[in-house]
């Protein structure tokens, strides 16, 4: 198993700024948005962003939740073993908000279709926006595709793209890995 | 670990501690589920389950009715009493026939002990046992448990004494096996001829002072006095046993510290509680009900993925 790596710490932090300064452009305030992060790798994605606009941007009402999808999956019963929920952490009203979803990798765009159907149990958003740090682009299995989008990059089916963060992994950086 | 050693939910004995700490885990996120402005999940939408009841129920039907929906599965529901059972067909043929309208599982409750255990070994679906006659009643005693949990914070070294008609309960008998492998005490308590002979074989203290018991204890868990499955009377009148063995809010404020009270319903008011306490601060009666269904939805969802397409 040979690995690669695709981002290192600073791109990593450079990267991060940008998405969160797209998402000012467009949001400008924050005032009627929310951020939901997906369980469980895109929570950390999720979080830096939220402190960087905070903490850098001083944009103190961001809402920030988490949301799990494992019950909405289309896999259920098709592969060998059974999947593990994640918990979903979702304080306040979605009913009309402009949510976006934020996450590390996006590959077939399944667990994607999974979260527009799961967060319609919590309401109508207005709009549902999407922000992925990589995008692997040639993969998709359905009609979906980023808003904000950290680093296109072009992975077979047999690599993996595995994307850490230094709360968790003891570093920032993303890494391509030959199985 | 994500998976059960399990294929089907005869009762807790057949389980271990890992199986209970999965089920109770599931059971967190559907309770997060079901508080949620919509409360359904579309994980069993492929699913059929049938809940087949020998036996009367309202509480155990509903909740696992509500648990099978809330996960989109689809449900079939059947009640002895106005089936070709009383035509004097066989519960195999019964099931099988059921079965051949492409059921994956089945919910059954009967009057007769090891009901499930028999099903499970003559038909090809997966089995959850709500209740077999006097044996066991698995989910009632996972929702104990995980009430307890979410009331104290975890049941180990809990103590917890199973007060009134034990003879003839199967949510004794699960709740025992289900506290145990957690690392709680377990006590049990009522009139003599209502405690079965050998029951401290099985590890747990026994006590006929009901005063003594609720002292000793943390939760007390107040059993229905089953006059449907007594052939003999077994004390002199329900007043005498209500005095002795009933809880009532001066008994209660008298004891040493707060305990927890639990009832798995229906309730004689008046009879093993009084109103005042079923309705108490310290009765978590209807939080059991509520976590009966995130329960059932656990173990329900457990159960069907591993249920091969």
């Amino acid at each position: 198993m040979s690995q690669k790596v695709l981002l290192n710490a600073k791109e990593v932090n450079i990267i991060l700024h940008r998405l969160a300064c797209q998402l000012i452009e467009k949001h400008t305030d924050f005032s009627n948005t929310v951020l939901i992060g997906l369980q469980p790798r895109g929570i950390f994605l999720a979080n830096r962003i939220a402190k960087i606009l905070k903490e850098e941007y001083h944009i103190n009402n961001i809402q920030l939740g988490y949301l799990d999808i494992t019950f909405y999956r289309d896999d259920f019963r098709r592969g060998d073993k059974t999947l593990a929920a994640n918990s979903t952490e979702i304080n306040f009203i979605v009913e009309d908000k402009n949510v976006v979803f934020i996450d590390d990798v996006l590959y077939t765009g399944r667990s994607i279709r999974a979260a527009l159907t799961a967060i319609q149990s919590f309401g109508r958003p207005n709009e549902i926006e999407l922000l992925a740090l990589i995008d692997r682009r040639f993969s998709r299995h359905l009609p979906i595709q980023p808003d904000y989008r950290g680093r296109q990059v072009d992975v077979i089916n047999e690599e993996k793209v595995k994307v850490n963060w230094i709360e968790n992994d003891k570093e920032d950086s993303v890494y391509l890995i030959e199985k | 670990m994500s998976e059960l050693s399990v294929n089907h939910l005869l009762g807790i004995k057949y389980l271990n501690k890992k199986d209970i700490e999965l089920i109770f885990k599931t059971a967190d996120h559907f309770k997060e589920v079901i508080n949620r402005p919509i409360k359904k999940v579309p994980s069993l939408r492929d699913i059929t389950i049938a809940n087949l009841f020998f036996e009367n129920s309202t509480r155990t039907k509903l909740s696992f009715e509500l648990a099978e929906k809330r996960l989109s599965a689809d449900v079939l529901n059947f009640s002895s009493a106005q089936s070709s059972v009383k035509k004097g067909e066989t519960l195999i043929d019964t099931v099988n026939n059921i079965l051949s309208m492409k059921v994956d599982m089945v919910v059954m409750r009967h009057p007769n002990p090891g009901a499930g255990v028999f099903l499970s070994k003559h038909v090809k679906a997966s089995i959850v046992n709500a209740g077999d006659g006097a044996h066991e009643h698995p989910t009632q005693a996972l929702l104990d448990s995980y009430s307890i949990r979410e009331k104290l914070g975890s049941v180990v070294d809990k103590k917890v004494v199973i007060v009134g008609d034990i003879l003839h309960s199967r949510v004794a008998l699960s709740n025992i096996y289900a506290l145990q492998m957690q690392g709680a005490e377990v006590m049990v308590c009522g009139p003599k001829t209502l405690i079965p002979k050998y029951i401290d074989k099985l590890g747990v203290k026994v006590e006929t002072n009901l005063r003594t018991a609720l002292n000793w204890c943390d939760v007390a868990n107040m059993l229905r006095v089953q006059n449907e499955r007594m052939d003999i009377s077994y004390f002199p009148s329900t007043r005498e046993y209500a005095q002795q063995f009933g809880v009532n809010k001066v008994l209660l404020d008298s004891l040493d510290k707060e305990i927890i009270i639990m009832h798995p319903g229906p309730i004689n008011r008046g009879v093993e509680i009084t109103s005042d306490v079923a309705d108490s601060r310290q009765s978590i009666i209807l939080d059991q009900v509520q976590n009966g269904v995130a329960i059932r939805m656990a173990v329900i969802y457990l159960l069907a993925s591993k249920i091969k397409q």
